[in-house]
């Protein structure tokens, strides 16, 4: 086939060029912009390099709550997943309820995040909360403001309520989506039913589960307003996550240049962890 | 091993059947010897893998029993009744090698490690899998995966048939020849009862000793494929098997035998008695098209016809003809030469066969 140049083709891939440029590409360059400057006012912006990104790297407050965000989504990966794995097993098949099921677990993903946050802070509350005040009448100790235990606990126990839904509504359509016929061998090869998870159910999720996984991984890593709203960072630092400490330090302090490089790394450790994960995963696919 | 007798069964989907309609599988009564090669061929729909599922027991009879050599096994799990079924589409355990594929179900038995071993080794030498025994199984090409699929049932040693439901669907048609004749050089050796459902008449017929011809809910026929072929004892398996399928052509009763437009077809004495005694009007001549003498002059006892069509099929020739406004196809060999517009035909008597209602009417002397 003879090609035909024909240059003028290029304007329809224009509206992409635009499209993809006011949604990532403009405002990504403008944090690239701000993180190597020093900028004192509109007309006094100096040039200074990766000197932010050094400063940053060194920061004490960003290295603790960077430790803090992996804990806090290693653990949310660790009880959200199984959990999310195992409602959707015992969820019932078709019917009437499986249809309620649906919509019950649906409901946590559609309360807004702040809003999550204040249900939390008034339910942990001691006095008038119901969790906080049953807590304490069976005899705990628990108080979410002033004990950093209590407060981990408190913030971990809302995200999994709030999200394990999402991982149990992917995991469900996955087990729907294995024919029956594969249950159907399995019960002539007379399989028990550790081994049909192990074997069938397990394998089949894989991919949804690499969804899920990614998903709350994200989330989780950049998540800001439920425990603002529920903690406020505190007690202390101690429930202060990576975009809170941000948020801080580009709204609070104004510094916006640290605060921008701060941006580009968070973005780079998300984007870095994210693609380390999937390609593990399509490799050990691959592999024989 | 195992002789199956599938005794006064019936199955409907439905609660409360008032219907035969309302039936996948109609009342049968049906033998499937220990050892057998049997192929369960129909067209889609007819119930032949309900039929399949309620002999594996993944499927319980609405009615009727399942005795496995006279013991009732209606309440069994397929894994109790000991069989083994090859689905259509090849049923792999995705993240498991070969290798552990066809161990699977010895393990699940707990066979020790030296026997799965040895037992594994056997089997995939058979099936021509050593070298991707210890590769990822869903990795594998479709009809590879359908022999770990066969495989996993013949591992093994107590089972007490083998069931296949159409498990040839997803194959490449060159390798399908292969599989087959791989199929029935495991039955040769192992002399299992081997249930075989197709709806492709070729495969059944290379496949099995015996055919069981469903329709409707029914096993209308049951024989070897020769019989299917030159004595259908029903209009559908003349329709079915063979291609085309058989001529039928409707008849009215005469003095001394049946007739259509003018033309008389004396009959036996003992066809003649039954004839008698039925009061129904459906009466079908048949005769295959292969058994449809074809010539180009006219010579005693032929008829005159119309040419419609010639079909050159290569090694032989579909010519579809007019008698009497009545359509008829014959076959014949590719180097025969006809005249173009009309041709003689005569009916040998041996082929010519009478259907009433839909049946075979056979007299005496045959």
């Amino acid at each position: 086939m003879k090609k035909v140049v024909n240059n003028k083709a290029w304007f329809l891939v224009l509206p992409v060029v635009v499209l993809v440029a006011f949604s990532a590409i403009i405002p990504l360059m403008t944090v690239v912009n701000y993180s190597v400057q020093d900028i004192f006012d509109v007309n006094n912006a100096y040039f200074v390099g990766a000197e932010w990104y050094r400063d940053i790297l060194q920061n004490p407050r960003l290295q603790d709550s960077l430790v803090r965000q992996f804990i806090f989504s290693f653990f949310v990966l660790l009880i959200e997943i199984p959990l999310g794995i195992a409602v959707a097993l015992m969820m019932p098949t078709k019917g009437a309820r499986a249809s309620l099921c649906l919509i019950l677990l649906a409901i946590p993903l559609l309360i807004p995040l702040n809003v999550v946050g204040t249900i939390w802070q008034v339910f942990g509350r001691t006095d008038i909360g119901l969790f906080g005040w049953t807590l304490t009448h069976l005899g705990m100790d628990y108080n979410y403001a002033s004990n950093p235990i209590d407060a981990w606990f408190t913030v971990l126990l809302m995200d999994v309520w709030h999200w394990t839904s999402l991982v149990a509504l992917l995991c469900y359509s996955g087990l729907r989506a294995i024919p029956d016929v594969y249950y159907q061998a399995a019960s002539i090869d007379r399989a028990s039913g550790w081994a049909i998870f192990r074997y069938i159910q397990l394998p089949k999720l894989q991919s949804v589960l690499v969804i899920g996984v990614l998903l709350r991984f994200m989330d989780s890593f950049m998540i800001y307003t439920e425990p603002f709203v529920l903690t406020g960072g505190g007690p202390g630092n101690s429930t202060t996550f990576l975009s809170q400490t941000l948020t801080q330090m580009a709204i609070g302090q104004f510094d916006v240049g640290p605060a921008a490089a701060f941006s580009l790394i968070y973005f780079l450790i998300v984007l870095l962890v994210s693609w380390l994960f999937f390609t593990t995963i399509s490799h050990m696919d691959k592999a024989k | 091993m195992a002789e199956i007798h599938l005794k006064k069964l019936a199955h409907s989907y439905s609660a409360n059947p008032k219907f035969t309609s309302e039936y996948a599988i109609r009342e049968m009564d049906h033998v499937w010897e220990q050892g057998g090669a049997y192929a369960l061929l129909g067209p889609s729909g007819c119930g032949k893998s309900t039929l399949l599922n309620i002999i594996s027991g993944l499927l319980s009879p609405s009615e009727g029993e399942v005795l496995f050599d006279g013991e009732r096994v209606n309440d069994l799990t397929p894994s109790q009744r000991n069989i083994a079924q090859v689905f259509q589409f090849p049923v792999i355990y995705d993240s498991m090698t070969v290798f552990d594929n066809l161990a699977f179900p010895l393990r699940n038995m707990k066979v020790p490690e030296s026997k799965v071993k040895k037992k594994v080794f056997e089997i995939a030498e058979i099936l021509e899998l050593q070298d991707v025994l210890h590769n990822k199984a869903k990795n594998l090409s479709a009809d590879e995966k359908q022999k770990v699929s066969m495989g996993r049932g013949l591992v093994r040693d107590d089972v007490s048939a083998i069931l296949f439901d159409e498990p040839l669907t997803v194959i490449d048609p060159h390798l399908k020849w292969k599989l087959r004749r791989k199929l029935k050089q495991i039955h040769e050796q192992f002399n299992i009862t081997m249930v075989y459902v197709t709806h492709d008449q070729l495969e059944a017929a290379t496949f099995a000793d015996k055919i069981a011809l469903m329709y409707d809910g029914n096993i209308v026929q049951f024989g070897t494929p020769r019989e299917l072929f030159e004595k259908p004892n029903h209009t559908f398996v003349g329709y079915f098997i063979g291609s085309p399928g058989m001529n039928f052509i409707e008849v009215a009763r005469c003095a001394g035998g049946v007739e259509f437009a003018g033309i008389t077809f004396p009959v036996d004495a003992g066809i003649q008695d039954i004839l008698d005694q039925v009061p129904t009007d459906n009466l079908k001549l048949g005769i295959r098209p292969e058994f449809v003498h074809v010539c180009a002059e006219s010579i005693e006892g032929s008829f005159e016809c119309d040419i419609k069509h010639i079909e050159d099929l290569g090694t032989y020739k579909i010519i579809t003809l007019d008698l009497k406004g009545r359509t008829l196809k014959a076959r014949i060999d590719e180097d025969q030469q006809i005249p173009e517009h009309k041709v003689y035909v005569s009916f040998p008597k041996q082929w010519l066969k009478l259907y009433v209602d839909e049946y075979l009417i056979e007299g005496d002397s045959e």
